[in-house]
């Protein structure tokens, strides 16, 4: 049970602080911790996605309508029957059925386009003001074109549209949250804290919310929207209507944890000591319930970025010229373009590994957010 | 228990009347009103604009008054099943609705009852089980179907069943019964129709309630009720159903309350994308073309239906804990 008691001497397990108790109490969930490191990951990605994107993601391309994904070779055998490392990509030449006209496009093993990490491309800015010209991968010959993951029916890049859907998504979340965050750490706070009618207006009003359909009620609210807005206007606009429901959750979690902690001896004593309600709140109160905050944060977040996928997936959230994963995904509402171009699904499976990602990351912070707690320390 | 009824449902009222306020200020967001829109789009179409006809039609919506004024009329509207007027579809809105809503409120209950079908028994076994391959399998598929967006589950069927099987898993109803009058033969084809979306929607749900389902029978197994309860011979079967798993329902029935409003919420976007003859893609319709006065209806009716949803499951959970209704 008490393990990591056996590894450090008790001395060192009494003076360790609350953090570190956290700290060490997460490691030990294994799948948590690379949740960890695929959510960084992943919004490493969202800040610099320009240089992880091979092409310009609104660059057209009519020679290569849903051109089909090409795969990374790494190695191949050279004139003297050797393997030899040259990662490179097979090319694909489009044809045209001569009886039924339709377009497909078949693989030449002769025709070779070589990439290499860090290669030159078309100059492009790094967070819109860095001038760059390195990718992440790029082709050796940079007038020759690959596609990772395919291209639309524009023929636009999926891999680089994909990435730069890393940055609309991942952050809509994050502000989203925070939004969230702040109306409901003051509502639930204030409600824990005060008690009385402050906190029975409030839990009805929370309840009145969690009760009604969601999905529907966005729909609404954004559908108020102006339709000619600017899109940036429409992302922050977007990101309030998706808060005005989430804070009710947080709120929730806020309120419960102050309702506990107020008659825990330790505040008592703080209030006894003639410490204003700011000090009790801010300088005693608070320390506790950080922890449980950021747990509940890391729940919020896959919820605002599935609330978004599926809002701009309907055409009433973030729309064109924007790229957000869900904006990616409307393509794929036409059952002929996903019977044609399945790898349209691509940003579905990062929706899905994001928010796996971000659930299990939360459920090991719930779990360590008490390190005072019976369970395995 | 009836005292307990009535005061649960006088407690819904404050709900349905700000609900009816909530819908009624999404139709009123938008700028402009409902008939400078309306006059807009017949000359756009070419007509004749009726001064005589948009006068009567600005006293009837009352649109010179304040908001309560307007909110009045359009609510005494509805208690008298006057909805409106769809502008899109140059019918009362309460014509367009009928069936939809009918085929909605079938959709919504029966992926709850599905959801509890599937849940109770896997949580169970997954609790008794626990850490068994089998626990194992349930959690795994659990976490996925937490992560997955309804609609792509929805898109990716669609893709299987036209890529692999070459048949359609859209609508609800096989085009010789689309437009027939209810028969047995339609009710059992509308069933069979059912399955698909009603495990796409109850995906979520069954997963989250799976997990808490497990989570509250461990709490349970573990105590010496069960203990004495297998000391003095009873089966094991008999010793886990009767006693912990009683208790282990009530919080899961108390769940059934916020369960439901996802349910409905979920079902808009697979009823969109599936394209089902319920209330779902007429809504979003309306929303895109600004058709306020049929999209306040929807989100009034699911919203209402949410909340009835909510009631009942309160008193489902008062019927199985006594303690509640005695409180």
């Amino acid at each position: 049970m008490s393990n990591s008691l056996d590894q450090s001497s008790p001395m060192e397990f009494a003076e360790a602080t609350q953090w570190q108790l956290m700290w060490r109490r997460f490691k030990k969930h294994k799948v948590a911790l690379l949740s960890l490191y695929i959510v960084l990951l992943f919004y490493v990605v969202a800040a610099f996605s320009e240089f992880f994107q091979t092409y310009d993601p609104e660059e057209t391309s009519r020679r290569d309508v849903f051109h089909p994904p090409q795969m990374i070779r790494l190695f191949e055998v050279n004139d003297a029957g050797n393997r030899q490392f040259r990662p490179h990509v097979l090319g694909m030449n489009l044809e045209r059925d001569p009886i039924t006209l339709a377009s497909n496009y078949a693989v030449d093993p002769e025709e070779r386009i070589y990439v290499t990490l860090f290669g030159r491309s078309d100059p492009y800015l790094l967070l819109g003001f860095i001038p760059m010209e390195r990718r992440l991968i790029a082709a050796v010959d940079s007038d020759e074109k690959f596609f990772l993951f395919g291209a639309d029916r524009l023929g636009r890049d999926m891999w680089s549209r994909t990435i730069a859907g890393t940055r609309v998504s991942m952050s809509i979340g994050l502000v989203g949250v925070a939004l969230s965050l702040f109306l409901g750490t003051l509502i639930g706070g204030m409600a824990g804290y005060l008690g009385g009618w402050v906190d029975a207006v409030s839990t009805r009003a929370i309840e009145l919310i969690l009760s009604m359909p969601t999905i529907p009620i966005w729909l609404g609210l954004s559908a108020t929207i102006p339709p000619n807005i600017d899109p940036l206007l429409r992302y922050f606009a977007i990101t309030i209507i998706l808060s005005l429901i989430g804070w009710t959750e947080l709120a929730r979690v806020v309120r419960g944890r102050f309702l506990a902690l107020r008659t825990e001896d330790f505040v008592t004593a703080a209030r006894l000591d003639g410490a204003s309600p700011k000090r009790v709140i801010f300088r005693h109160m608070m320390p506790s319930l950080v922890s449980h905050i950021i747990a509940s944060v890391s729940l919020a977040i896959p919820a605002m970025i599935l609330a978004e996928t599926s809002l701009s997936f309907l055409g009433l959230g973030l729309q064109q010229p924007t790229i957000s994963w869900g904006v990616l995904l409307q393509e794929s509402q036409n059952i002929r373009s996903i019977a044609q171009a399945p790898w349209l699904f691509v940003p579905g499976a990062f929706v899905m590994l994001v928010v796996l990602a971000l659930n299990f990351l939360g459920d090991g912070l719930r779990d360590a957010a008490d390190p005072y707690s019976q369970h395995s320390i | 228990m009836f005292v307990y009824i009535m005061r649960r449902v006088l407690w819904s009222v404050p709900f349905l009347f700000a609900a009816s306020l909530l819908a009624f200020a999404i139709i009123q967001l938008p700028p402009g009103d409902y008939v400078e829109s309306y006059a807009a789009r017949l000359e756009a179409d070419g007509q004749q604009v009726d001064e005589v006809r948009i006068i009567a039609l600005r006293d009837r919506f009352g649109l010179d008054r304040p908001f309560i004024v307007q909110y009045w009329k359009w609510i005494s509207g509805i208690f008298q099943g006057d909805f409106g007027l769809s502008f899109q579809w140059q019918q009362p809105v309460s014509e367009l609705i009928g069936d939809r809503m009918f085929l909605s409120v079938i959709l919504a209950t029966s992926t709850l009852l599905f959801t509890w079908a599937i849940a109770l028994p896997i949580g169970v076994y997954s609790a008794v089980k626990q850490y068994s391959v089998g626990d194992y399998v349930f959690s795994i598929i659990g976490f996925i179907g937490l992560a997955t967006p309804n609609f792509l589950v929805a898109l990716i069927l669609m893709y299987v069943g036209v890529v692999v099987f070459g048949t359609n898993v859209t609508g609800l109803f096989s085009p010789e019964y689309a437009n027939a009058s209810w028969s047995w033969g339609k009710f059992i084809d509308l069933l069979k129709h059912l399955i698909i979306p009603v495990a796409i929607i109850g995906t979520s749900a069954t997963a989250s309630l799976i997990r808490i389902m497990r989570a509250n029978l461990l709490d349970e197994l573990f105590k010496p009720y069960v203990t004495t309860a297998r000391a003095k011979g009873l089966s094991e079967f008999k010793a886990i159903i009767k006693y912990p798993v009683r208790i282990a329902l009530n919080p899961f029935a108390s769940t059934i309350a916020w369960v439901f409003p996802q349910i409905i919420s979920g079902s808009t976007i697979v009823a969109v994308v599936l394209s089902l003859p319920t209330v779902d893609p007429l809504m979003l319709d309306a929303l895109l073309s600004q058709d306020m006065y049929l999209a306040g209806a929807f989100i009034l009716l699911l919203s209402v239906m949410s909340i009835v949803g909510m009631i009942v499951s309160d008193i489902v959970l008062a019927l199985i804990d006594p303690r509640i209704r005695y409180r």
